[in-house]
């Protein structure tokens, strides 16, 4: 056997051990490099800062840590752009590790000097109601009883008690919907339960594998604006001028994409090879 | 003098007062109230024409502060509130059958406010039937008729074709690999619960491949992250096995849960995998990110694998990592193709009528659109077109 | 009966809620509400159901000492060992004084409890570590399947290195030189908005019509294997 048919043959661990140099070797180096906006990036940026000041916004955190290292800086930068507008965020999950998530991202976001005068408190400017088991059954239920369906947050206060809550009924009682998913029940639940019924506005931020089953809804105007994957977040990140973790890994993913690149070229020269051989 | 007169002498009236006066807001004109349609009740509908201070646009209009009451010279409350520009408000009343009475302000700064006359009354009641919804129970009447007269059709006793899906030719070959090499089969019915359509049928194709695992007598692992989805399992494969006359071939902790946590799973599944080296794996069902760590690992294991998902984004990792996979649509039609019944068959040519139907509709729309953009067609017609799709 | 009653409930509330999407009277208005209360509540005790489940055939195979029953003792000690410090040994800042024990166990979840702990050291490494293998299989999946065999694959595998490329800021700067309106981010764009999407479009029409047939399929009782036995 020639080099090449035994390159049509290599071992997957000699392409693990690269892939994990691609990914950890940049991590450790600043790669600055331009970072090209999408129109569904720049949708997603203008849907939040056209909102009027102090609009009512629900957040659905409906993703666990695996999928954190896409989701979590959109949720970070999401909650600032927020705050900048004097927005009142709830916070709900659909999976059991959403409100941690959000809990996280809240912490980060209330850590920006910006908002140390603005004395954001809790039950006023923010809340989190925490988890509610159902899945899609919670998004039906909330078109009518929001409250009813989340009747403590997360901190076991009851509901009604809150004075953001004072007044929610349902998703009318809200102006914007964002909702951060990476699987089930997710984007796809609250644009069939959410948007087509009760006419709410929403944007989203999916993991690079789920989006494209978003776009859709995207290109008939169901979601006003959606993030993809890490990019998405870079994106958002370049856009909205709040550089973070979205935009300092996009050096270890573009190294990342090119090494399984050349790994398929190098492939394919070692298969036209073996075909001409025989 | 008519009405229309009437009221354009009211309006100048009231314009050269405000203008005269300097500063004064003008109130909302012409409210009407109605019933709000395609409810369970409980809300009217509350219309009115802007306030001249608001669509001048030289006076300070901050919104309107909507008010209800029960009789026209009572007391009115209000009710809600209106963004600057908006000409309609829903309220949600107490009780349907009553009358109620509505009057509009239009605020401004310091709490001035200029309020309209009383408009109504109007009852709000419950309809029947949500007339928006008309189209889709035309799609429902179209394709429940098509597939029901296919079922009928099918039972009469003649042939329908049904092309060849090469996952589901294989199926047999898998069980039978997995008996010639003594191992065992491992199905996995997705991730989501019994009330998502694509466990029911992963579910239906697990009882054709549990009967010929009995059949062949090769032990058949079902490892769930549902414990309902668990208890469906157990029945069908304890059918199965006694309906291939292997009763005692059956264990029941072969059919077990795991947990529902995405990667927990995943990580169990694996390692069973790695550790047991199944000859075959069915992957059918819902699943999200955890698909092609299962699907790489079953092919570093030598395993033939059929998967079947009706996820899109999981399709490609499934295509390319699996011998054989049934793509969306095919994992409804599995149990129906492979138990050849005639009633199951005729609903799937149901099916493709409604197929037939889309298509045809998208064509059209697709051509519409295209003549529109050419200036051959008009928009409105067009636009009338596509409304008469969308489900509200 | 066995498999006649649960035809008949499946029949019954199939075709109430078919019927409910049309009329919004009561009390067909309120069946929604009321069904996703009860599913609610089935699915939260269902849980219990597999948790026994697990514990069962997990402390079977540590007593039989069957093939693997070390991973079965792992299960078992990691599953008393979150619970017992979850409930019994919470730990965390600002406790609040004078509150009962009940209200200390309903707030287990709590930044700085013991649960926390786990969650943030234990679980979610544990977790995050599995996704991130997808990065290393998809990278030996490409690298063994996608191969210029034919010409629809030849077409695949072009799309791909557009779409890879155009989904990572590099791809602009290596072809930066590209006219505007032909960057590489730009095609990538195009790819994912417009033949993507007409393919995802045609999968989840297909997919609906199919949910839609092996729904009436078991509404009207066509398809009856998922109780037991043939259809």
């Amino acid at each position: 056997m020639n080099f090449w048919e035994k390159f049509a043959l290599l071992d997957r661990r000699i392409i693990f051990a690269f892939i994990f140099l691609a990914l950890a070797v940049p991590l450790f180096y600043t790669i600055r490099q331009p970072i090209p906006v999408s129109p569904e990036g720049q949708a997603y940026y203008e849907a939040i800062e056209n909102l009027p000041a102090g609009s009512k916004v629900l957040l659905s955190f409906d993703f666990d840590p695996p999928s954190s290292p896409e989701l979590q800086p959109m949720a970070e930068a999401t909650f600032k752009q927020l705050f900048t507008k004097n927005c009142k965020l709830v916070v709900i999950g659909l999976w059991p590790q959403g409100p941690q998530q959000a809990e996280k991202a809240l912490a980060s976001a209330l850590k920006d000097p910006r908002f140390a005068d603005k004395k954001l408190e809790y039950g006023v400017d923010y809340a989190n109601l925490g988890f509610m088991a159902g899945e899609d059954v919670v998004i039906q239920k909330m078109n009518s009883d929001l409250p009813g369906t989340f009747p403590s947050d997360y901190k076991g206060n009851a509901t009604v008690s809150l004075p953001i809550m004072q007044g929610v009924k349902n998703y009318k009682n809200f102006d914007f919907v964002i909702n951060f998913s990476s699987g089930f029940p997710g984007t796809r639940e609250w644009v069939q339960f959410c948007v087509d019924r009760s006419g709410s506005k929403m944007i989203a931020g999916n993991t690079a594998v789920q989006a494209p089953e978003n776009y859709p809804y995207f290109r008939s105007g169901q979601l006003l604006g959606l993030l993809a994957g890490m990019k998405g977040a870079a994106e958002y990140e370049t856009v909205s001028n709040q550089p973070g973790k979205g935009i300092s890994f996009m050096g270890a993913q573009s190294v990342s994409h090119l090494i399984v690149m050349l790994f398929v070229i190098l492939g394919n020269i070692a298969f036209f090879v073996s075909r001409r051989k025989k | 003098m008519n009405d229309k007169a009437v009221y354009c002498t009211i309006v100048l009236v009231f314009l050269l007062a405000a203008s005269a006066a300097g500063q004064e807001l003008l109130p909302p004109l012409d409210v009407r109230t109605k019933d709000a349609p395609n409810d369970k009740g409980t809300s009217l509908l509350v219309i009115w024409k802007p306030s001249f201070s608001d669509t001048k646009g030289d006076k300070a209009v901050e919104g309107y502060q909507i008010l209800r009451g029960t009789s026209p010279d009572g007391a009115f409350e209000p009710v809600g509130t209106a963004a600057k520009g908006d000409t309609l408000f829903t309220d949600h009343v107490p009780e349907n059958g009553v009358d109620y009475y509505y009057r509009v302000r239009v605020l401004g700064p310091d709490g001035a406010f200029a309020e309209s006359e009383t408009g109504g009354p109007a009852q709000s009641k419950a309809q029947w039937f949500n007339t928006e919804r008309g189209n889709a129970l035309l799609a429902v009447i179209i394709l429940v008729s098509a597939i029901i007269y296919f079922v009928y059709k099918a039972q009469s006793g003649r042939e329908l074709y049904i092309r060849k899906i090469a996952g589901l030719e294989e199926v047999d070959n898998a069980v039978g690999r997995a008996t010639e090499m003594g191992k065992k089969i491992v199905y996995i019915p997705g991730r989501q619960d019994m009330d998502n359509v694509q466990t029911i049928a992963a579910v239906l194709l697990l009882g054709r491949v549990a009967r010929l695992a009995a059949e062949y007598e090769t032990r058949l692992e079902v490892p769930n992250t549902r414990s309902m989805v668990m208890v469906s399992c157990r029945e069908v494969v304890k059918e199965a096995f006694l309906k291939a006359g292997r009763p005692d071939a059956y264990r029941e902790d072969d059919i077990h849960y795991i947990t529902e946590d995405q990667f927990g799973f995943a990580a169990a599944v694996d390692g069973m995998m790695l550790r047991d080296r199944p000859a075959a794996v069915f992957y059918q069902g819902a699943f999200f990110a955890e698909s092609l760590i299962f699907a790489e690992t079953g092919n570093s294991i030598g395993a033939i694998q059929i998967a079947g998902t009706a996820q899109p984004a999981q399709l490609p990792f499934f295509v390319v990592a699996c011998d054989y996979t049934l793509i969306g649509e095919e994992l409804f039609a599995a149990s129906a193709y492979l138990s050849k019944e005639p009633r199951l068959l005729g609903s799937l040519k149901g099916q493709d009528v409604g197929k037939f139907v889309t298509m045809a509709a998208i064509s059209i729309g697709a051509l519409l659109a295209t003549l529109k953009s050419a200036g051959l067609f008009p928009a409105d017609w067009v636009t009338t077109y596509t409304n008469f799709f969308l489900v509200r | 009966m066995r498999r006649e009653i649960p035809l008949f409930i499946t029949s019954v509330v199939g075709l109430i809620f078919i019927i409910r999407f049309f009329i919004p009277h009561e009390p067909f208005f309120s069946l929604e509400n009321i069904a996703a209360s009860w599913i609610q509540v089935i699915k939260a005790f269902a849980i219990w159901l597999g948790i026994l489940n697990l514990l069962k055939v997990s402390l079977d195979k540590i007593y039989k000492k069957e093939k693997g029953w070390g991973y079965s003792g792992i299960i078992v000690f990691s599953f008393l060992a979150i619970s017992i410090a979850g409930f019994f040994f919470p730990v965390w800042e600002g406790r609040p004084t004078g509150d009962s024990y009940i209200e200390h166990a309903r707030k287990f979840q709590y930044p700085g409890t013991s649960f926390d702990w786990f969650y943030t050291y234990v679980y979610a490494p544990l977790s995050s570590t599995m996704f991130a293998t997808l990065a290393f299989f998809i990278a030996s999946a490409s690298f063994r399947a996608f191969r210029a065999r034919s010409f629809q694959a030849t077409l695949l595998l072009l799309a791909g290195f557009v779409v890879m490329l155009g989904s990572v800021p590099v791809g602009n700067v290596i072809f930066g030189w590209l006219p505007q309106g032909w960057q590489v981010s730009e095609i990538a764009d195009w790819v994912r908005n417009v033949p993507q999407v007409a393919g995802q479009r045609a999968i989840q029409i297909g997919i609906a019509l199919g949910i839609i047939s092996t729904s009436l399929r078991l509404i009207l009782g066509i398809e009856r294997s998922h109780l037991g036995g043939e259809a």
